[in-house]
């Protein structure tokens, strides 16, 4: 364990990024979202959530796949793939360093995406204990711990300082380019961050959504759930807009698209969501032509097919940015509690 | 950096054959003249036209065939009404391929089989056919019960009529919607004409077609004592990766991409009804 | 509050009984007490978890379109600001006014969650509002605010307190009615240079995740196919490798809309980046002012907008270069 006072944070900022891309919650014109950290950044490691999940560092919004030069009927295909140059990616909340175990099983699972894997070799995450977890959070019923995340780093504030523990190799290979800067804890520095992390254990135990029960949840009663009455009522204000998907840190869909440049193509994919009504729409029709169809297959996605596919785990961390960020207030949560898996 | 599968290679299309109004089928080859990769009958690959679009096709020949790889495909959208307007020497990119496939090797193995196809649902089944006449000995007797709309929309009418009802063991029973001038064969939706024929219910079926003919097909057929365990069909969804990644293409838990497109009847029982 | 909303449920339990209406859109309470969801009841027993109070912000007239094309009559309750986004549906032939019982309801401003939480108030598990003060109870102990301090962003500058349209009123407490200026923001905008302006609007809009809460929170926004879902218009509704696109969807959007926006607010509160949209609205609110004289789009049914209107007093498109300067 090692430690570095708050208030030179700055400088291990400017040390990490002198070898490396530093992405770090940063507030960007009013809003904390993940960015790169430059001299004069606006590091936010205050706010609890960055509105767009940290996924975006490795599965970016919008990404290029292939580019064409077409001439006459010819066609040539231009792989402008790049090798990841190394990154870190610092302040990762334990929901979202979950987040990413979830995305690898969709993305490395073979055939390997190899626009995600390269990120993924490349990055090292610096994950950042929640110092004071929020109404909206349920990642406990994910079993996650929030004062003991994962990655390859893990931090915590506590007191004056920032305390810092390495948990992988590639951890304790930027913990060693690093260790000018990082003092080693002593036992009253342990013993003090242990209580801390009591202290956030209690609180997430009072959380008004602690004890959300899963157990109606998985990939049995497929059918049953599917064809439940309940969807309709649940789904009847979604404005089918896409903003729980795009601050959601599990969703993995994307749209794949060609963009006319005007001396070529160039092939890029991007987030999609399937609340859109165009998500599954051919030539013929869509299988999905209800908003309530579209909300069902959001829910059932996460709670049902991906726990089906992924023994059991579910596609869902509980960082409650859907909860936050629904123009109508409705999101899992709701859907959870609507199937009988009560809170306390 | 390792292959992606979601980067294409380029193909040449060699020949177009104009099959009936709105269905051509398109011979593809890769830029050293040989096929773009191997398949299976029953697997898809994407086909695309940079800049217009990329789609799902389902690969129409054979495996056996050495050669190319051929796609019938009919024009519906953007992307099938680019192709229908492009001539021989066009490049597209080919990715793939994609999908399971019929279990020719296992389920249907030693066999009598039964393919029971409507308009250009003949597509996939045509793959699975070639492939059972060049491994003749492989399988028992093949019944092919196809129907279409009129005369003029028969898929591969030359091949049928030439090839498939002069083969050892091969009985052909075509049909169309209404009756035509010219047309002396059976007049009639499949389902009804498939109740006509009799066939055996200890065979295996590869069911094809469009949603309403493969409901009321499968419907006649369990009439006739079959099961469902014995009846194949194809699914088709709307996919932009073909590889179980980009979420669009799922009935329930199983990627038609990647889990499909070939599922037993049995199967789609247990998967909502959502296709 | 309380007793506004006693008059709610009594008033829409009778409705419902004698068959004049039924079912009843309103507004249902979430899980902290703050986050509601509108809403469809159809039984006396189901009212019982009706809300009104000061986090019944959504505006429920643009959920009329698919109501009014069902079976019977629909009895909505409406705030002064949703009466305008109303009327104009109803000028826009998007519902049918026949199949709609409105009860207009007092309001006094509506809270805005996300005012509290930046103002430091995290963990919030409840929220009394007793008319001058807010106090949020959290996790980490109580706060208070000044209610004008947390007031969303579509109340601090609302455009009045009357209901524009009826059939019924609840009003127990009436509101004073206090001038607001609509153009603060406005102006602050107008004042820059254009690069300030293009700078302050490229920060804002590079926020955008393209996830259309905004256009499909929007009254003015009820195109049964809107260009930006359409797969061959070329600018579709998702992420584009050209950032270009996405300041453009919102500009082409405030355009789309203009002279049918009612400045009912509703896509500020909704952006999950904060992106102070109405901003472009109220901007091109105020140039039709200047224009083509005072307009107000719903206040009424039958008027004819001034973008869909043509009199000879109407400016001359110079006027364009002419503020714009030599940009």
């Amino acid at each position: 364990m090692f430690k570095i006072k708050k208030n030179s944070l700055n400088k291990l900022y400017a040390a990490i990024a002198e070898a490396q891309t530093l992405y770090i919650p940063c507030n960007v014109n009013g809003k904390p979202n993940f960015a790169v950290w430059g001299e004069g950044a606006d590091v936010d490691l205050a706010s609890l959530k960055t509105v767009k999940s940290a996924k975006e560092v490795f599965f970016p919004q919008c990404e290029d796949i292939v580019s064409f030069k077409t001439k006459g009927k010819e066609i040539t295909v231009i792989d402008c793939r790049k090798e990841s140059e190394d990154f870190v990616v610092f302040g990762v909340r334990a929901c979202d360093a979950k987040s990413f175990e979830i995305l690898d099983k969709v993305f490395l699972s073979d055939p390997v995406d190899t626009f995600y894997k390269t990120k993924r070799e490349h990055g090292t995450v610096i994950t950042l204990a929640c110092s004071r977890p929020e109404e909206s959070c349920f990642c406990s019923a994910f079993g996650i711990d929030c004062a003991e995340p994962s990655g390859d780093v893990a931090t915590y504030f506590s007191g004056e300082y920032l305390y810092w523990s390495p948990k992988t190799e590639k951890g304790l290979n930027l913990t060693n380019s690093l260790k000018n800067l990082l003092e080693i804890a002593n036992d009253k520095d342990n013993l003090a961050l242990e209580n801390e992390q009591k202290n956030i254990r209690e609180i997430t135990k009072k959380l008004p959504l602690y004890g959300l029960d899963l157990s109606k949840w998985g990939a049995d009663d497929l059918l049953e759930k599917f064809n439940s009455e309940k969807w309709q009522e649940l789904s009847s204000a979604c404005l089918g807009c896409g903003a729980c998907t795009f601050v959601c840190p599990t969703c993995q869909c994307y749209d794949v698209r060609d963009f006319d440049k005007g001396n070529g193509v160039q092939r890029y994919r991007c987030w999609d969501s399937c609340m859109y009504n165009d998500f599954t729409m051919m030539a013929h029709g869509t299988p999905r032509p209800t908003q309530m169809q579209r909300f069902r297959q959001r829910f059932m996605h996460k709670l049902v097919y991906f726990p089906s596919n992924n023994g059991g785990e579910f596609s869902c961390v509980g960082c409650g940015r859907c909860v936050e960020k629904c123009p109508i207030n409705m999101n899992i949560v709701k859907v959870i509690k609507a199937f009988g898996g009560e809170g306390k | 950096m390792m292959n992606d599968m979601l980067i294409p290679v380029v193909g040449v299309v060699t020949d177009i054959r104009r099959d009936t109004p709105d269905v051509k089928t398109f011979r593809v080859v890769g830029l050293d003249g040989k096929k773009c990769f191997e398949h299976m009958p029953g697997q898809c690959a994407m086909l695309s036209i940079p800049g217009v679009s990329e789609a799902m096709f389902s690969i129409t020949s054979s495996p056996t065939n050495t050669e190319y790889m051929e796609f019938s495909i009919k024009k519906c959208g953007c992307l099938t009404d680019w192709l229908h307007s492009i001539d021989v020497g066009q490049q597209v990119t080919v990715r793939g391929p994609y999908g399971n496939g019929f279990p020719v090797e296992e389920d249907l193995k030693g066999k009598n089989l039964i393919f029971i196809a409507g308009g250009i649902g003949l597509a996939p089944l045509r793959s699975v056919i070639n492939y059972v006449r060049a491994n003749r000995s492989n399988y028992g007797k093949v019944t092919i019960v196809y129907g279409s709309r009129s005369m003029d929309d028969l898929v591969d009418f030359e091949e049928i009529k030439n090839e498939w009802a002069n083969e050892k063991d091969f009985n052909v029973h075509l049909t169309i919607d209404r009756p035509q001038e010219g047309w002396d064969g059976h007049v009639g939706f499949v389902p009804a004409y498939v109740k006509e024929l009799n066939l055996n219910a200890a065979d295996t079926v590869l069911l094809c077609g469009p949603p309403i003919m493969i409901k009321f097909t499968l419907a006649a057929l369990i009439e006739l004592g079959f099961n469902k365990t014995q009846v194949f069909t194809t699914m088709e969804l709307r996919m932009k990766c073909g590889i179980g990644k980009c979420g669009r293409c799922n009935i329930g838990d199983k990627y038609v991409c990647k889990d499909g497109p070939v599922f037993r009847c049995d199967q789609l029982d247990e998967m909502p009804a959502e296709y | 509050m309380k007793k506004v909303l006693d008059i709610m449920q009594k008033r829409a339990k009778q409705l419902l009984g004698e068959g004049i209406v039924n079912r009843v859109i309103g507004w249902k309470t979430g899980e902290f007490g703050y986050d509601q969801t509108p809403a469809v009841f159809t039984s006396a027993a189901e009212l019982s978890s009706l809300v009104y109070d000061s986090f019944s912000a959504p505006n429920l007239s643009k959920y009329l379109i698919e109501e009014t094309k069902k079976e019977g009559k629909a009895l909505v309750f409406l705030k002064p600001c949703d009466t305008y986004s109303f009327n104009q549906l109803i000028k826009e032939h998007r519902i049918d006014r026949e199949k709609v019982f409105v009860i207009g309801v007092e309001c006094s401003g509506k809270v805005d969650i996300n005012s509290l939480k930046s103002r430091g108030a995290v963990g919030v598990i409840g929220v009394e509002d007793n008319g001058e003060k807010v106090i949020a109870h959290t996790l980490y102990g109580d706060m208070e605010f000044a209610k004008d301090d947390v007031l969303l962003e579509k109340c601090r500058s609302c455009k009045g307190k009357q209901h524009m349209v009826f059939d019924e009123l609840i009003i127990v407490n009436p509101v004073k009615e206090e001038k607001n200026d609509r153009f603060i923001g406005v102006d602050a905008l107008d004042a820059m240079t254009p690069d300030e302006r293009f700078e302050f609007w490229r920060g804002q809009l590079l926020k955008c995740i393209r996830c259309n809460a905004c256009r499909n929170v929007c009254p003015a926004c009820s195109c049964i196919k809107c260009v930006f879902d359409n797969q061959n218009s070329g600018v579709a509704s998702k992420a584009s490798p050209d950032t270009f696109e996405e300041q453009m969807y919102h500009v082409i959007r405030a355009f789309h809309v203009a002279g049918r926006c009612t400045d009912c607010g509703e896509c500020t509160r909704v952006c999950p980046q904060d992106i102070p949209l109405h901003l472009l609205n109220r901007k091109l609110i105020k140039d039709m002012n200047a224009f083509y004289g005072e307009y107000q789009a719903g206040t009424d049914t039958d008027s004819r907008a001034p973008l869909t209107n043509y009199t000879k007093e109407d400016v001359e498109p110079n006027v364009i270069s002419d503020k714009g300067g030599d940009k």
